[in-house]
């Protein structure tokens, strides 16, 4: 480049990205793509869309549409219940008559007549809308995923510019610390701070997730840093007076910004994983709430009976998105780049 | 031209090379437009030219090693080496050939090698792969080789690793992993370009007297045209991309015919002369389009003395006795501490009880060479390094003992311009932030309508567009960003400068401009510079008193007319009678 300067109407560093990715085809789509998302959490949140997804409108494990209905086992179940005879010595017997005299009761407000043989992407155990489900389960996934990574990556960032930054003592005590943290298995570690914060919601999964998750982010963004304090721009910034808070997050920031982009796609991708674990565990969402986590919880027993649609459309979803967030990060951060063209 | 080189004779012959770039999928910038030339068996060629000439994409060219993806060669190029056409070449026979026939040698010695083998473990691979020897075979060939370039104590050597050699002797083990095959053309990019001034003088020796014992033929890519002088027999000055001028060195040393190798011999500041302003490329262009002169060499008092531009006005140096000292330092030292064994560390003193005293409106050059401590003493006067003793004294104040917060206040009357104007501008920062920041921090200036006046005044006085404020350092070339790092500086209005190396990276012309703005500065308001340079005929330009350093020591300083007419240490005398040209 020998000094090619194009005089024209200068722009911003935003605008400059904009345009860059504008011009980049797999990054708009993937903005279109999680653009997508996040109207679809912000449209249930505001109860628009799906609020009515624990209406049990199809039959249990009501099958997708375009697989067709299940031959009508329905008869046979009930003709097999009464063709099981009352138990004489049965202590319980008048209890249990009642029960089934009461929900013969129930099954006559919500007929089974009325639920529906099959739903546009299949029905779970209650025949709750898959498509609902999903939909409400990723308003959790979503926050749960971006609000942990950035979380996580804040707390990374901003231990890692100080210890990379200062060096020394406040290097070791860093270093110390993320040592012993990294020490503790990190199912065990989740536990004890699940165990302390001692109630289930989704503010406590972000805060387990996010209070373990720094220590990736940490070690790239000290190493960065340690790069970076002896560059010729930062000398010459302390030669102009710079403080060191300035030189930190106004001079190097800027250019190690990429290292917390790419993780923080990382940690939403594996974050929206690790809410499956917890589920598992039982540290996940509060019964009565639904996550893409919970959801393939429950499509591991739906499995062995062949109901494969909760487990497709919970993946579905989470591989579009997190797809489209690991190529929108990648586009972004060479967007912000000012040398790339 | 007089050294046309006929039929059988002709090595390499490239004809009407055309090479582009593909920067997107619409864009194509051509690096080289229709380039030719011939080397010769036996002989050295030498391609000049500065940088964005397209002399190293030429010869990268020639050994197949542009990205094929990215490179577009126009089809009626030819590069002919000993009867075949290379271009037409599939890649297999190729690559077959570079390395064998055709070897290279390249600017960084420590970045070709690789770190992690012994050098006798490279260039036996070398031998190994090409020639088919044997362990054993191989390790008695690359003693023998590791001989021939000069390494001391070769059965040792051999088994180091390029980190144990210094710079000079690893390039002498790239020239030995070159020379392996014993091709008949060996292509130097640069091959002193990162070394020591007396160790460029060796390497060139040794390039030289190879050529002749081997008798292969040398192409040599090189800005300096000094260095050609001494061992090249026909010279090809290349500019954007084109051939200016080629012919006999001598010829074309003594009697350019081309303005632009006119002017290119007359940037570089010369031992024996100091004109008032260094003539730049623009002067000779001008002059060969028959265009109007520009008035110059010291403005007014150069006016009706007959003075041009090939005679200018020259310009008295040295300290006098009515000089006011504006910075005293006394025994400044540093030391680093190198950590061993468990307990212990070892001392190493990069800067040893330096003391010297600079004169406002003044400059003091400091030379040496890597290792010298030069840079550190910059460093360290700006507290950017922590000294180890000594003092310096700015108005009666010693600015190595007091707090950082009364330093604060310091630091806008002391400044430093890097040496990598690439490195020491913020690449995130747009230009018009990096001037503002500092005037921030020291609030120079009402508001920032205020600041921003004086950061387009300060543009257009190291003579840059207005609209550079907009933009980021990255679109400016190396010589556009050493004037925003000059007008960051200046923005402080800083009574010293310190320059570090602040010229080395840039071409010889834009090297020219910028040390004419450096005057012009020194003249306008004042400024005493601290030059630290390894360049001696830029130093000698520049400064006022020399100071020569070695190995953190002070060996003698001197006014520098003084310094150079009667140099006192044997080392000085090293240095001078090192510098490419001089005879």
């Amino acid at each position: 480049m020998t000094g090619a300067i194009l005089a024209g109407p200068p722009a911003g560093l935003w605008t400059l990205a904009w345009r860059r990715l504008r011009a980049d085809r797999v990054a708009m789509l993937s903005l279109a793509v999680v653009a997508a998302f996040l109207l679809m959490l912000v449209l249930s949140a505001g109860g628009l869309v799906a609020a009515d997804w624990e209406d049990e409108v199809g039959v249990n494990y009501a099958p997708p549409g375009f697989v067709g209905a299940r031959v009508a086992v329905g008869p046979s179940a009930v003709a097999e219940r009464a063709a099981l005879p009352d138990n004489p010595f049965d202590p319980l017997a008048d209890d249990i008559r009642a029960l089934k005299a009461q929900l013969a009761a129930r099954a006559d407000a919500t007929p089974e007549a009325a639920r529906r043989a099959t739903l546009p992407f299949g029905g779970d155990k209650w025949g709750h809308d898959i498509i609902k489900k999903t939909i409400k389960g990723g308003e959790t996934s979503i926050v749960v995923g971006l609000a942990a990574a950035a979380l996580a990556v804040g707390i990374g960032t901003l231990f890692g510019a100080l210890s990379g930054y200062w060096g020394g003592v406040v290097d070791d005590v860093f270093n110390w610390f993320y040592s012993i943290f990294t020490a503790i298995p990190s199912v065990l570690m989740i536990l004890a701070v699940a165990a302390v914060l001692q109630q289930r919601g989704v503010a406590t999964i972000v805060l387990i997730l996010g209070l373990t998750g720094w220590t990736g982010p940490y070690r790239l963004i000290r190493a960065e840093y340690i790069k970076h304090k002896g560059r010729e721009y930062v000398l010459a910034a302390d030669a102009i007076g710079a403080s060191h808070w300035r030189k930190m997050f106004s001079h190097i920031f800027p250019n190690v910004s990429h290292v917390a982009l790419v993780q923080l796609s990382i940690l939403v991708v594996g974050f929206i994983k690790a809410e499956v674990i917890l589920s598992f565990l039982g540290f996940g969402v509060p019964v009565g709430v639904v996550s893409w986590g919970s959801m393939l919880n429950e499509a591991q027993n739906e499995l062995i009976l062949g109901r494969w649609w909760q487990l497709t459309a919970a993946a579905i979803a989470m591989a579009l998105l997190v797809t489209a967030f690991s190529l929108l990060t990648d586009a972004l951060r060479d967007a912000l780049d000012p040398k790339v063209k | 031209m007089d050294g046309d080189i006929m039929g059988d004779d002709v090595l390499l012959d490239v004809r009407a090379l055309q090479i582009g770039f593909r920067v997107d999928r619409h864009t194509t910038v051509d690096a080289v437009k229709g380039v030719s030339f011939k080397v010769p068996r036996n002989g050295t060629v030498a391609l000049v030219g500065e940088s964005g000439s397209g002399k190293s994409v030429s010869s990268l060219a020639v050994m197949g090693l542009l990205a094929p993806d990215t490179t577009v060669i126009a089809p009626s190029s030819s590069i002919r080496f000993d009867g075949r056409e290379l271009l037409s070449l599939p890649a297999a026979a190729r690559r077959a050939l570079c390395g064998k026939e055709i070897a290279m040698i390249f600017q960084e010695p420590m970045s070709s090698l690789n770190p992690v083998f012994t050098v006798g473990a490279q260039i036996g691979e070398v031998l190994r792969l090409h020639l088919g020897m044997g362990r054993a075979q191989a390790r008695r060939r690359t003693l023998e080789l590791l001989d021939e370039v000069g390494i001391p104590d070769p059965a040792v050597k051999i088994d180091a690793y390029p980190s144990q050699l210094s710079g000079g002797q690893q390039q002498r083990v790239m020239i030995a992993m070159a020379i392996a095959c014993e091709p008949k053309l060996l292509i130097a990019d640069e091959p002193t370009t990162a070394l020591d001034v007396t160790i460029q003088k060796q390497i060139m020796a040794l390039i030289a007297s190879l050529q002749q014992r081997r008798a292969m033929a040398v192409l040599l890519i090189t800005h300096d045209l000094a260095l050609v002088a001494e061992i090249a027999d026909q010279v090809v000055v290349m500019r954007h991309g084109e051939v200016r001028e080629a012919g006999a060195a001598r010829q074309v040393l003594d009697q350019p015919a081309d303005a632009y190798t006119k002017a290119l011999l007359h940037c570089r500041p010369r031992l024996d002369q100091r004109p008032w302003r260094l003539p730049v490329i623009a002067d000779y262009m001008k002059e060969a389009g028959g265009g109007e002169r520009q008035r110059f060499a010291g403005g007014d008092i150069a006016e009706g003395q007959g003075v041009t531009f090939i005679h200018p006005l020259q310009r008295e140096r040295g300290y006098r006795p009515d000089d006011e000292p504006v910075l005293v330092v006394n025994n400044l030292s540093k030391s680093f501490y190198v950590r061993e064994g468990w307990f212990g560390k070892r001392e190493f003193k990069a800067v040893d009880n330096v003391s010297f005293t600079l004169a406002r409106g003044r400059t003091l050059g400091v030379v040496g060479e890597s290792g010298s401590g030069k840079t550190t003493v910059g460093l360290t006067l700006l507290r950017l390094h922590q000294a180890t003793g000594g003092s310096a004294l700015f108005d009666g104040r010693d600015l190595l003992s007091m707090t950082a917060r009364e330093f604060q206040a310091y630091k806008r009357r002391i400044q430093i311009i890097f040496q990598n104007p690439y490195a020491s501008l913020n690449p995130r920062f747009t230009v018009g932030q990096i001037l503002l920041e500092p005037m921030r921090i020291h609030r120079i200036g009402a508001d920032d309508r205020e600041r921003t006046g004086a950061a387009y005044s300060l543009l257009e006085k190291v003579g840059l567009p207005a609209f550079a404020f907009q933009r980021y350092p990255h679109e400016f070339s190396g010589g556009q960003r050493q004037r925003i790092a000059i007008a960051r500086c200046l923005t402080m209005k800083p009574e010293i400068l310190v320059c570090d190396e602040s010229v080395s990276a840039l071409d010889v012309s834009v090297q020219a401009q910028v040390l004419n703005l450096l005057q012009d500065l020194q003249d306008e308001f004042g400024l005493s510079y601290i030059f630290i340079s390894h360049d001696l005929s830029v130093v000698k330009y520049i400064a006022d008193q020399v100071m020569v350093m070695r190995q953190g020591v002070v060996v003698e300083m001197a006014d520098s007319d003084e310094l150079y007419r009667d140099p006192k240490h044997p080392y000085t005398r090293t240095l001078l009678a090192a510098i490419a040209g001089r005879t």
